[in-house]
């Protein structure tokens, strides 16, 4: 019997490592987590019904909701969720290396065993597993759009790997800044400005360089120059990349600006859906954001090891 | 109350084999901030088993020589070594050794106390059947078995001091690394707090301990090292110390009448240093020994002085031994 219950630890200690289980425990003791919880439903529920409300209204007197309305609720109902979980990401990754730092903990966590590795990650995981419990508990607001029909339970859950996927990104870049800033306060403050930055900065700045170069064609007279690239510009945005997900032709809009002086679009694909290419930068980001933090949670003690 | 904390896990045997080392080996240890210079050239060598006390003013680069030991901070140059293992190249193997109390730490204030425990004990990788069997008995060690399921974030601050004493025991570390962990604490839990470390002493544990006050220090510590500005002013084992002291003593001699007249008597004799003259009567600054002494009463009676008293007055600590070891941490 001893046996199997070593084994059994073995494993546990395995999947769940100390800080993993410390951060889990701690954070479902919180009354914070309770209410960051209802806060999000409350938000996401008031949302969807006065979506509903304001289209019954309108839609004078027709009882039925049909598909298409449906599917255009869901699109809503999925960027409200991307919004939500561009204002949480940040807000629950920022302080969990520089919050343990102010609260004077940091140093003692540092001189155990734990690897820096396992430190980061398992912080980096556990909010992630918060965010993720917290999405999964709007399923229920889904349902009324199952309800009507329009949306296949495969898009479904394409959006919600996207979510957890836009998550693990932000919540990457807020570890990043809460293990390179000494202060939580600065950490929030940075990881917000790039979230605003990646949502509302790209997509100003893919229109401003879009009217530039399209003046610039113009005045030229020539053949409209073929300046795709900068559809790039909005690989890095996650909400066009979210809609590149229901609409595969938004691809195809946002690389092929030349569209407008022919007033049709040229027939050629792009290499990548808008979705791929953000799935794409993303990865690379998110691990150069991981191994950033994991090499600056301790002072980087071997520069002479290194020099000789 | 007899506490013995035995963990045969794997840190003894993986600890290297370096049984001849010396615990603390530290070499031209220098650190910098910036422009300014924290720690100037530090030479320390503690042998195990060695409760050495580290004394300083604020500022004078106590907590930064042990966070450089507890491989938190980098030194800009120099070496440090526990155990015989360098604390920049093999820090975990460091952080094996050491059990580190810093000066200032915080708690996690949802835990429980054995929670707090086990989550520490995790961490150094004990097995949890282990730490069960273990964590009753450091609670017992620093008196907190009856707290034991109380938050953290319920317990005084002493309470808490000890408990992190606890912590820092869980994976039974050769050396204990405290930093002023009697900072902030009342008399009755300074008591408290040196009980536990004599009996940490007994168990053959090397400590190093701060403070700012050397008396403290100097009755439960084997070596004292001053450190000022950055620079060990002054290193020296306490009992040699304390007997050199016995030697340098302030006898106060109360006279009825021909004060002046004495103190020139006094002037005059061997292993007089100093003479000050008060209302409460003569204090003689004396290099000498018992023999000395009595030889200086035996003076003054024949010389027809009429003595009321003549006693040795209670020395200062830190003013001697400032004096007695002045250079002595340079170049050893
Ligand atoms: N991170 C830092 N950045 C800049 N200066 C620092 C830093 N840490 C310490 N110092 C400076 O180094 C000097 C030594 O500090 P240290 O904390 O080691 O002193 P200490 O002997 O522990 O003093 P105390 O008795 O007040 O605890 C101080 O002048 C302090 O201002
Ligand atoms: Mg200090």
């Amino acid at each position: 019997m001893k046996g199997t219950n070593g084994c059994a630890d073995k494993w546990r200690s395995r999947l769940i490592n100390p800080v993993l289980g410390k951060e889990f425990t701690l954070r479902m003791r919180t009354v914070r987590s309770m209410w960051a919880l209802f806060f999000y439903l409350l938000a996401i529920g008031l949302l969807a019904l006065g979506y509903l409300y304001v289209t019954r209204m309108s839609s004078s007197g027709a009882n039925a909701f049909n598909p298409d309305e449906s599917r255009i609720m869901f699109i809503f109902i999925s960027f409200v969720q991307l919004g939500l979980i561009a204002f949480m990401a940040p807000g629950l990754t920022a302080g969990v290396i520089s919050g343990e730092r102010e609260k004077q903990t940091l140093n003692l966590l540092l001189t155990t065993q734990q690897s820096s590795a396992s430190i980061v990650i398992s912080k980096l995981v556990s909010s992630l597993s918060f965010m993720a419990l917290i999405t999964l508990a709007t399923m229920p607001v889904y349902s009324i759009v199952f309800l009507f029909g329009g949306i296949s339970p495969g898009q479904l859950g394409m959006v919600f790997l996207f979510y957890w996927f836009t998550m693990l990104a932000l919540g990457s870049f807020g570890i990043l800044f809460s293990t390179l800033f000494k202060r939580t306060m600065l950490a929030v403050i940075v990881a917000y400005g790039i979230t605003l930055f990646l949502f509302g900065g790209t997509a100003f700045l893919y229109l401003i360089v879009s009217q530039i170069m399209e003046e610039m064609t113009r005045s030229s007279g020539g053949a409209p120059g073929d300046f795709g690239w900068i559809g790039h510009l909005l690989a890095l945005n996650p909400g066009a990349a979210l809609y590149s997900l229901f609409d595969p032709e938004m691809t195809r809009w946002v690389f092929r600006m030349n569209m407008g002086s022919g007033g049709s679009l040229s027939t050629g694909q792009p290499a990548l859906q808008l979705w791929q290419e953000f799935l794409i930068i993303y990865s690379i980001l998110i691990i150069a954001a991981v191994l950033t933090a994991i090499r600056s949670v301790r002072p980087r003690l071997n520069k002479k090891s290194k020099r000789a | 109350m007899k506490t013995t904390i035995r963990t045969d896990h794997e840190a003894r045997a993986a600890a290297p084999a370096a049984a001849e080392s010396p615990m603390i080996e530290i070499r031209g240890l220098c650190k910098q901030f910036g422009a300014f210079q924290a720690l100037n050239s530090i030479d320390l060598v503690i042998p195990k088993g060695t409760v050495f006390g580290f004394v300083g003013p604020n500022g004078a680069g106590k907590s930064t020589t042990m966070s450089i030991l507890a491989t938190l901070l980098a030194p800009t140059s120099g070496t440090a070594k526990v155990g015989g293992c360098d604390v920049t190249r093999h820090p975990k193997q460091v952080r094996k050794l050491i059990g580190y109390m810093p000066d200032f730490f915080g708690v996690y204030d949802q835990f429980k106390a054995t929670e707090y425990l086990h989550f520490y004990g995790a961490s150094y990788g004990i097995p949890k059947a282990e730490r069960a069997r273990l964590i009753p008995q450091l609670l017992e060690l620093v008196n907190l078995t009856d707290k034991k399921d109380a938050y953290v974030d319920t317990l005084s601050r002493g309470m808490k001091q000890r408990l992190c004493l606890a912590r820092c025991l869980v994976h039974d570390p050769e050396l204990l690394i405290l930093d002023e962990p009697a900072s902030g604490l009342d008399p009755r839990a300074r008591i408290e707090m040196r009980e536990i470390l004599k009996e940490l002493k007994s168990m053959g544990k090397t400590i190093v301990i701060s403070s700012h006050i050397l008396p403290e220090l100097a009755e439960m510590v084997d070596e004292i090292g001053v450190i000022e500005h950055g620079r060990m002013v002054a290193k020296g084992n306490v009992q040699e110390i304390q007997s050199r002291m016995r030697v340098k003593r302030i006898l106060q001699i109360r006279l009825a009448g021909r004060e002046e007249e004495a103190e020139q008597y006094l002037g005059g004799r061997p292993f007089v240093n100093r003479i000050l003259r008060d209302g409460r009567g003569v204090h003689v600054h004396f290099d000498g020994h018992d023999e000395e002494q009595s030889e200086l009463l035996h003076g003054l009676i024949e010389q027809g002085f009429r003595i009321i008293s003549f006693s040795e007055a209670q020395t200062n600590l830190e003013d001697v031994f400032l004096e007695i070891t002045k250079g002595d941490g340079e170049g050893e």
